[in-house]
């Protein structure tokens, strides 16, 4: 460490104004930053300062999704896998040769989204910072590694590179950045997505990687073959009673779309792997408890009045509120995109009818409009328009019943 | 001759083009810039529509200016654009009737542009009639301007033609590339307005807030 901190000092001359590299001067004060807390104490005024800054708490973000992010490498490749019908019976067990074939076939094709997401992103960012001569935001390094996990393992390079450019631009940085965003970036780069190139972020053929891959996996698809989400089996299915099925054909059970190993957007399908992420940020208490227990109410209850009383005809209406929570990117939006500190409610009190209309709302879309199989990106982006309004009404309420407090105890 | 193209008069015509933008500057008439976009050829009658009308309104306007009882004078100026609108409407159906089909409403609803009702007020009710007709041409071509910046990039990513031909080489789209779905839908037109308002503004000093 100690060496670490010399290096830095050492180098540190060049980058400063004057020096050979100050045109690098942003950059290296973003990794300065990111690898010892900065000593810099405020000159002006009373501060209360955490020792926890905005560096460490987004770290602590992207540990937390590193679950989800491993385990969609495994599907993908487990997808695939499962799809050419070359699956063996002991594809889980990390001594064979198989369960590798599958998690490198899931990194050769996640990894990549990974790279061009976080060099685009940066890119700008650095781009950005070194222009209006401020410190680099360090809000990317979040929305970097979420852009890859909420979109489909289909989805060409150009087109993440593209989204993750307008996103960081017209959602983040045209509002003054991080912050200072109105809406979630990463769910900006997938609405983007979803509406400018529509049949390759929805439909039956983009969720499963079908082609060989760097000379990994490849092979004919079995005849029983369909790409379709379980969320997209059930919007074009009718009648009540419906079976899921898997990429080769065969029954999906609940159980299944628990684990994950169900094809879907690369880090949305796991529960255990998203819970695990929700353990440490609710531990370290980065996220809020309230908006992430209030989505599942919403979602839940929503869900049950649905199976209740929705329609015969409509087979989304029946599907089990437990199927509805599990699927999709219910779970993945719940834990990371609704609890974003920045774009949800802030006071405690909204944060409960903030997380609960996103809920209901996700459970809403998917229902009612056959053409949306998935309403929580659509449910959230929605939210966050609202979520000025709902901190409004909650801070002039307090105000009023302080007010009248006063003036009651005035009068007495 | 001299003076009716003196200084005076050419900046009439020639600052709606940039510093005094009915579009980008003013922010009036937005809503059939976001609407007749999505394609270059309704943007480019769209524009030339409002142009004549604006023109001639103007015109006609600033002629009868000292004997209109000003009470009533939003209905005599609605009563002449509206008159010039159904005009220009037949003449599209007539002459050009593919074109009216995409604009549809937006050439009825010309009528209710901010553009006309405010340089009617503006200019026309307190200028000679020369004059008018150049604010009308300025301010109309300022408003073609923009509408036909924003098709452009609305037509040639959303269906990577222009007027209708295919520019983008077939070579391109097999090797990958998709047209831009999100370009022909209006959020897209109000952002690339966005971009052009911010592109603007960055270059024209005076336009900038302290």
């Amino acid at each position: 460490m100690k060496a670490l901190r010399k290096l830095v000092d050492k180098i540190k001359p060049n980058f400063q104004e004057g020096g050979k590299l100050s045109m690098f001067h942003s950059v290296f004060d973003g990794f300065e930053t990111f690898l010892f807390v900065p000593s810099k104490t405020s000159t002006s005024g009373t501060h209360i300062h955490d020792a926890v800054d905005s560096k460490r708490m987004m770290s602590m973000v992207v540990i937390a999704l590193v679950p989800a992010l491993l385990f969609g490498m495994f599907n993908v490749g487990y997808q695939h896998f499962l799809a050419t019908g070359q699956l063996v019976a002991t594809y889980w067990n990390p001594q064979t040769a198989q369960f590798w074939n599958i998690f490198l076939y899931g990194v050769a094709l996640v990894l990549p989204k990974v790279i061009v997401s976080y060099v685009v992103g940066l890119g700008i960012e650095f781009t950005v910072a070194q222009w209006k001569k401020e410190e680099i935001h360090e809000g990317f390094l979040v929305s970097g590694i979420l852009i890859p996990l909420i979109v489909p393992v289909d989805l060409p390079l150009w087109m993440l590179a593209v989204a993750t450019a307008f996103s960081v631009i017209f959602a983040k940085e045209v509002f003054g950045g991080t912050g200072m965003n109105i809406f979630n970036v990463a769910l900006v780069a997938r609405a983007f997505l979803f509406f400018a190139y529509p049949t390759k972020m929805s439909g039956d053929e983009v969720w499963v990687g079908t082609n060989e891959v760097f000379g990994l996996g490849g092979g004919q698809l079995v005849d029983s073959f369909s790409g379709a989400t379980p969320l997209g089996q059930t919007a074009v299915a009718t009648g009540k009673e419906f079976v899921i099925h898997n990429v080769a054909g065969a029954t999906t059970s609940w159980w299944d779309m628990f684990v994950g190993l169900i094809p879907g957007s690369i880090g949305e399908t796991s529960v255990i792997a998203i819970a695990l992420g929700a353990i440490l940020l609710l531990v370290t208490r980065v996220a809020s408890w309230k908006t992430m227990l209030s989505v599942f109410l919403g979602g839940a209850i929503t869900a049950f009045l649905f199976n209740t009383f929705g329609a015969e005809s409509n087979t989304m209406a029946h599907l089990p509120w437990y199927y509805h929570l599990v699927l999709g990117g219910f779970c993945f939006g719940a834990v990371f995109m609704a609890t974003d500190p920045v774009t949800s409610a802030r006071t405690e009190k909204g944060k409960w009818i903030f997380g609960f209309l996103i809920g209901a709302m996700a459970i809403v879309i998917r229902v009612l409009n056959p053409g949306y199989p998935e309403g929580m990106m659509l449910a959230i982006l929605l939210m966050n328009i609202f979520a000025p309004l709902i901190d409004y009404f909650f801070v002039q309420a307090n105000i009023s019943k302080r007010l009248k407090r006063t003036t009651k105890s005035i009068n007495a | 001759m001299k003076s009716l193209f003196s200084a005076k008069n050419k900046e009439v015509i020639v600052g709606p083009l940039s510093l005094n933008n009915p579009i980008t500057v003013q922010v009036l008439g937005i809503c059939s810039a976001l609407a007749v976009t999505a394609k270059l050829e309704p943007a480019i009658v769209m524009g030339m529509s409002v142009t004549i009308i604006v023109a001639i309104s103007n015109v006609i306007i600033s002629l009868l200016r000292n004997t209109i009882p000003t009470r009533i004078r939003i209905i005599v100026q609605l009563v002449v654009v509206a008159t010039l609108v159904t005009v220009v409407s037949q003449f599209l159906k007539a002459f050009a009737y593919d074109v009216s089909v995409q604009l549809s409403v937006y050439v009825g609803l010309i009528i209710t542009n901010c553009i006309l009702m405010g340089r009617l007020e503006a200019f026309a009710m307190s200028n000679r009639p020369w004059e008018s007709f150049l604010d009308g041409l300025g301010n109309g071509f300022g408003y073609a301007l923009i509408l036909v910046i924003v098709a452009f990039f609305r037509e040639l990513l959303g269906s990577g033609s222009l007027l209708g031909f295919h520019v983008i080489p077939a070579s391109v789209y097999e090797s990958g590339y998709v047209n831009n779905g999100l370009m022909v839908m209006p959020p897209m037109a109000l952002i690339i307005l966005a971009i052009i308002i911010w592109a603007h503004r960055t270059k024209v000093k005076q336009l900038q807030d302290n």
